[in-house]
């Protein structure tokens, strides 16, 4: 299959429709407006339904309703957006219903800014939602990978029955990158999806009965219960959805743990800092959560230092310090607000790190 | 080889679609390719630009610290972007809109009068092909042949009636 150079924004819709993608809710935010766009005029070609709500609340409560009729459900949002669909996450969490959600992530708190941004990252990883409940959580690195976690994640949100993020950042739905698209999977016609999902409401002509999909549970013993159950999904969640990628951790003194657009700067930095006769490595998480604690497992004895770079305040520095154990000394090198550090700086950042914890 | 490329200008200079001819082109001649816009409230006349990475290797980073080729369209994006240059490396300016000489001398610099020649070819909004083929004809970043195919897709349907224009601006200074 030919490679095609597509805008990040685009070829993320383009996946989810891939994906058989039935119906998609969006409210316009920059910087991943493209999706909406584009959604707008290919996925009814596909046969799927595009709607423009009239805010990122009515948006996700919208993707709830479609979602519990058993088709898959795409929505996207930037940062300020995801806040207003937090309660929303929460209750479809509850309720037990798949759905993917893209985070093309600028700089906050409020409104904050519209360029790349990682300060979702607490948001993503342990919800504005009330309540017990997770979402997994995938960050990309690049458009093809997350072109491929799309299309993946809806597999994913439907085996969990539980909402999937995907966090990627202004960068990456803006800029173009080749890539490969996978095949059409087609809109899951509903004779099928009531066999496939027999919870899902699709109407008393495919199942006995009345299908009711809700949060609300009076009974503390009965709540209970089944949070219990949302638990029993996590645990199985963490086993099988932690991942991570490693790069040049033999004889490193130094370990960046750095995730998407951040990682592809820490990757550049490695090489510059190589040049300079420092072995440095990576741990990138690919699910933030589950968090690759195991990957820490591979440190060489060689690390004396690890430093989580984040484009934030170091939202991720709790996790990278937890994994760690004390093992070695956890170091930060952050932007935020927007602001994209040149591999330089990080070059620079780090020597001075190396050099205050000699 | 590896090309680290800039590409500056205002919107509507056609700034952006220069750089995207030559990492599509790039990516159908089989190479690894990143292009990356400035992107933020902006507007017809406000600042455009672009970053693009030519690459026989995957490419770790699309965001560069120095450009190896530095294209302006206008003076703004002189002033601004060509402390960028890699010493050694190449400034190419469309020299009727940036009435200034470059400052640099560790550098090559090549000045082409573009919108003087668009207008000459019948349409100002060319003169980014014009720079398009002084680019490729300097670096070799790209094949032209590839480029003549890319400038067919672009120009396809209402729009195929541009294409013998620009094909003519893409020339003048290719071969």
């Amino acid at each position: 299959m030919s490679k095609v150079l597509m805008k990040g924004n685009e070829a993320f819709a383009e996946a989810a429709i891939r994906a058989g993608c039935k119906c998609y809710f969006g409210y316009p935010i920059t910087p991943q407006n493209e999706i909406p766009e584009y959604m707008s005029h290919e996925l009814p070609k596909a046969g799927g339904a595009f709607l423009q709500a009239e805010s990122e609340l009515a948006a996700v409560n919208m993707a709830y309703g479609a979602a519990a009729s058993g088709g898959r459900v795409f929505i996207s949002t930037s940062s300020p957006g995801l806040a207003l669909m937090q309660e929303g996450l929460g209750f479809i969490c509850s309720a037990e219903v798949p759905l993917v959600a893209l985070n093309v992530s600028r700089g906050g708190p409020g409104v904050g800014g519209i360029q790349p941004g990682q300060a979702d990252y607490i948001q993503v990883t342990r919800g504005g939602y009330n309540g017990d409940a997770k979402i997994p959580v995938f960050a990309p690195a690049g458009i093809q990978e997350c072109v491929d976690l799309i299309y993946e994640c809806f597999d994913i949100a439907e085996e969990y029955r539980n909402p999937v993020l995907i966090l990627a950042d202004g960068m990456m739905g803006q800029m173009m990158e080749p890539v490969e698209l996978p095949p059409h999977k087609g809109i899951t016609p509903v004779d099928k999806i009531s066999q496939e999902k027999p919870w899902a409401i699709t109407g008393t002509d495919s199942h006995e009965g009345r299908n009711v999909i809700y949060s609300l549970r009076m009974q503390p013993e009965v709540l209970e219960k089944h949070v219990e159950k949302l638990f029993e999904k996590y645990a199985r969640a963490e086993k099988e959805l932690t991942r991570w990628n490693s790069l040049s951790l033999k004889d490193a003194e130094v370990v960046f743990v750095a995730f998407g657009t951040m990682s592809r700067l820490c990757a550049e930095a490695i090489e510059l800092l190589g040049e300079r006769g420092i072995k440095a490595g990576m741990i990138r998480p690919i699910s933030l959560w589950p968090f690759p604690d195991k990957a820490f497992d591979e440190l060489d004895k060689s690390t004396r230092l690890v430093i989580s770079a984040e484009l934030n305040m170091g939202q991720m520095l709790y996790d990278v310090k937890n994994a760690v154990q004390g093992r070695v000394e956890v170091g930060l090198i952050n932007r935020t607000g927007g602001v994209v550090p040149s591999s330089l700086e990080i070059v620079e950042r780090t020597l001075k790190l190396l050099e205050e914890t000699k | 080889m590896k090309y680290k490329m800039f590409f500056a200008g205002s919107g509507g200079q056609g700034t952006l679609a220069m750089g995207q001819m030559i990492a599509k082109a790039a990516m159908h001649e089989g190479k690894e390719v990143t292009w990356l816009p400035s992107y933020g409230p902006e507007m017809r006349g406000g600042t455009a630009n672009c970053t693009v990475v030519v690459s026989d290797k995957p490419i770790s980073c699309p965001l560069i610290n120095e450009a190896d080729v530095l294209v302006v369209m206008n003076l703004p994006s002189l002033l601004k972007f060509e402390k960028m240059v890699t010493p050694g490396g190449l400034l190419i300016i469309n020299s009727s809109l940036v009435p200034e000489k470059a400052s640099r001398d560790d550098i090559r610099v090549l000045e082409i009068p573009a919108n003087e020649k668009a207008t000459e070819l019948g349409n100002d909004k060319a003169a980014n092909m014009i720079m398009l083929g002084a680019i490729i004809r300097e670096t070799s970043v790209v094949r032209p042949e590839t480029v003549y195919d890319e400038l067919a897709v672009m120009f396809t349907g209402r729009k195929e009636k541009f294409l013998p224009m620009n094909r003519k601006a893409l020339d003048l200074y290719l071969h």
